[in-house]
């Protein structure tokens, strides 16, 4: 597996490397009822570019917008602000009301929930025989039955289970039927919401495998979607964490969780189960800290709040970003303690328990 | 813990007749549940998880049949239940939240008239006080009290998700199902709400059936636990003491086969990639091909659980080379 993502910056890549680039990608949605004129912010400016070929994986709370972001790239949902740049075409101008066939073709979405995507009425291989006929990517009969029965065995499933109804599929069996559904228009492009989350380990890692094989072969370029830092780990070239609608860390998969280093990817790494755990935490004081990390004027890590002045990316390894205030370079010795003292504890009632130093473990370069 | 059993599953057998595929998906599976008990069941994608759960809550449907076996609740034989009886039962005596969750709410009525709705039916609250009772319970599913008023198409995945796992505890239960409960939360969330879910258990003492492939979390929360594999449970033990020495290749296989989050990249195979060509429900073993050498003369059919040690059970055929179990 190729631990390269390339050392390009998103901001600085030139446009022909890159498959996606996400600007000011902002959504508001109302919240209540029907005559509500309160709204809600699901997406904050979120920038990011995939570059061509490689595996972004987007992890985060469960809330931050990621399925929004993948909905908004595959045009579910009209972003209130921002661009989409896909194949070098400013999308959201040059198709602006609906999405082309031809964009169709080249980006696909696997959907988070299994069970709501797959329309009951049809037996399975209507979910690939439309898109191969759409698409033009087999005619005859024997034709689309020889390519979805090849579909079905790429993800593992069998053959006969095309004249099945997904009521007629367990939980695993209809998220890889997603995945099919989403290969079968051969795309360049692949938004994976959550697409493993029902896979038991043994399946998932062939899922995962699959989607490098993707990527190495035909240089397809996907957004990878996951709670599972092991998964995202493992096949993405990149990680991006996503907090309450903003983007707040971002680097090459391996550095950013070695080094994790906005308070809430600490968090976040702190929590991965793991029976072996010497240290157990006490999810009381989790809950806690969690909450603290959502209010900033209560962070536990005690930079300038971060509600004040919205932090910037700081540059904090060669392909390693944050955004938190606690990376500033002006910031002062004085008023961050954390920076001078690395065995300083957080000043929290609940100190965190984290496997995961709090501290930054490096200051700022820049 | 208890010793006697609030959910007794014995020899339970279930088959699909679909027009185009036979299968069985539960084959003789035999397991109990203590009263205040935790208890997992683990195992790959369509070997039979959520038919058993189904087939607890009496919510199997055509084409699918329990050709054998029995489940009592407390006692009760649950598959002679009828009308009224068993839907007292259900909800009240065991709740389930579905593998579906996300899915499973009702589109057109907001979050909060749906938990209204639970406490002003099961428990003839006014609708004031079952409007505070909700909102108490999303807030132990860490939810704003504010998405009362959403419609489910408001809320992300994960939140739903919650929203159900709320309204199954809203009648605080016997005996509670979970299918996949978190599979749609990131795991500070999920450690939360799992922890929630232990203390009330400690609390008020229900019992649980955790369906999970997330080996880990299985381990932290169960007290006991089986593996299932093509419709048959292979292993089943005290979760800590399967999770430290497993018997059974599959077991060993769910267990080890995590990428890691520290050390370098390494290339794992899935099962799918060679082992197992098939999706597991072939009612025998597609697992022989990575069977350590002593059990290379097996048939492939899954043999019965053996209780090799006290409350250690495993499907093992009679080994030729005997090391420290008994044949
Ligand atoms: N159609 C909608 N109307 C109103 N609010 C919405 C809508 N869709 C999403 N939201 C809100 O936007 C926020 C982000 O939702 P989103 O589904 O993108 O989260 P997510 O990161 O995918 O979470 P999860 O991991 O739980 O799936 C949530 O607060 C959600 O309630
Ligand atoms: N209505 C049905 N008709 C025919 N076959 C079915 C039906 N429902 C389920 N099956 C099959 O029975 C087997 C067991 O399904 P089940 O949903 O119990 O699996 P599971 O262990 O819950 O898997 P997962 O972890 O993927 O949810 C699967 O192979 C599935 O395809
Ligand atoms: S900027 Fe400050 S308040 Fe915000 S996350 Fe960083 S340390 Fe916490
Ligand atoms: S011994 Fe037989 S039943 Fe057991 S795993 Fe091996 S092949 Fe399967
Ligand atoms: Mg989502
Ligand atoms: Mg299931």
């Amino acid at each position: 597996m190729t631990t390269d993502t390339g050392q390009r910056r998103p901001s600085t890549a030139p446009i022909d490397d890159v498959s996606v680039r996400v600007r000011g990608l902002t959504k508001d949605f109302p919240l209540g009822g029907l005559f509500s004129r309160r709204s809600m912010r699901a997406v904050d400016n979120v920038d990011f570019d995939i570059p061509r070929g490689t595996i972004v994986a987007l992890v985060g709370e469960s809330g931050s917008g990621k399925s929004t972001v993948a909905r908004a790239l595959a045009r579910l949902e009209r972003p209130t602000a921002g661009s989409i740049v896909v194949g070098g075409r400013d999308v959201l101008k040059t198709e602006k009301s609906a999405a082309s066939r031809r964009y169709r073709g080249t980006v696909q979405m696997v959907f988070q929930d299994p069970f709501g995507s797959l329309n009951p009425a049809h037996r399975v291989e209507h979910f690939l025989e439309r898109p191969l006929r759409i698409h033009g990517k087999a005619r005859s009969r024997q034709e689309v039955r020889r390519r979805s029965a090849e579909l079905m065995r790429t993800v593992g499933l069998t053959e006969d289970m095309l004249d099945s109804y997904p009521h007629e599929l367990s939980g695993g069996q209809r998220q890889r039927v997603s995945i099919a559904r989403a290969l079968a228009v051969d795309p360049e492009i692949i938004l994976a919401d959550e697409p493993t989350s029902m896979l038991d380990v043994s399946v998932r890692i062939g899922i995962l495998n699959l989607m490098a094989r993707l990527r190495d072969e035909r240089g397809i370029s996907m957004l990878f979607i996951t709670h599972d830092l092991a998964s995202a780990r493992y096949v993405a070239d990149t990680t991006l964490v996503m907090f309450a609608g903003a983007l707040v860390e971002g680097g090459e998969s391996l550095e950013l969780m070695k080094n994790p280093s906005h308070p809430y990817t600490q968090l976040l790494l702190s929590a991965v189960p793991d029976p072996a755990r010497t240290v157990r935490y006490d999810p009381h004081q989790r809950a806690l800290l969690r909450r603290a990390v959502l209010a900033p004027t209560a962070c536990p890590w005690q930079g300038p709040d971060c509600s004040a002045t919205v932090p910037v990316r700081h540059t904090i390894g060669p392909d390693h970003w944050v955004r938190c205030h606690l990376y500033a370079p002006q910031v002062s010795a004085a008023a961050n303690p954390l920076l001078t003292d690395s065995d300083a504890q957080p000043d929290l009632d609940s100190a965190p328990d984290l496997d995961v130093a709090p501290a930054p473990t490096r200051k700022a370069t820049r | 813990m208890s010793t006697t059993p609030i959910l007794e599953v014995t020899n339970l057998r279930v088959e699909y007749h679909g027009d185009n595929r036979q299968v069985v998906a539960v084959n003789d599976v035999s397991f109990s549940i203590g009263e205040g008990e935790i208890f997992g069941l683990a195992g790959e994608s369509g070997c039979g998880k959520s038919t058993v759960a189904n087939a607890i809550m009496r919510l199997l449907k055509d084409p699918a049949e329990i050709t054998g076996g029995q489940i009592r609740f407390r006692g009760r034989d649950l598959l002679a239940m009828r009308g009224e009886e068993l839907r007292r039962f259900r909800w009240k005596e065991i709740a389930m939240i579905f593998q579906s969750a996300m899915n499973s709410l009702n589109p057109v009525m907001t979050i909060g008239s749906q938990m209204v709705d639970i406490f002003t039916t099961h428990e003839g609250l006014s609708v004031k006080q079952a409007r505070s009772r909700s909102a108490e319970l999303l807030r132990l599913v860490s939810i704003d009290p504010v998405r009362l008023d959403s419609y489910p198409h408001q809320l992300s995945g994960g939140m739903r998700q919650r929203a159900v796992i709320a309204m199954a505890l809203a009648l605080e239960p016997s005996l509670l199902i979970m299918d996949e409960p978190t599979t749609a939360l990131d795991v500070v969330v999920q450690q939360e709400i799992m922890a929630q879910i232990s203390d009330l258990q400690r609390q008020l003492g229900f019992s649980v059936l955790f369906i999970t492939h997330d080996m880990s979390l299985m381990v932290e929360l169960s007290h006991r636990m089986a593996v299932m594999h093509s419709g048959r449970l292979v292993e089943m033990a005290d979760a800590e003491l399967m999770f430290a020495s497993p018997l059974h290749p599959y077991t060993l296989s769910l267990m080890n086969a995590f990428p890691p989050l520290t050390g370098p990249r390494v290339r794992l195979t899935g099962l799918s990639d060679s082992v197992r060509a098939t999706d597991g429900t072939s009612g025998s073993c597609s697992f022989h091909v990575a069977c350590p050498p002593d059990r290379a003369n097996c048939s492939g059919n899954i043999p019965d659980l053996r209780e090799v040690q006290p409350g250690r059970f495993v499907a093992e055929h009679p080994r030729t080379s005997i090391e420290g179990t008994a044949a």
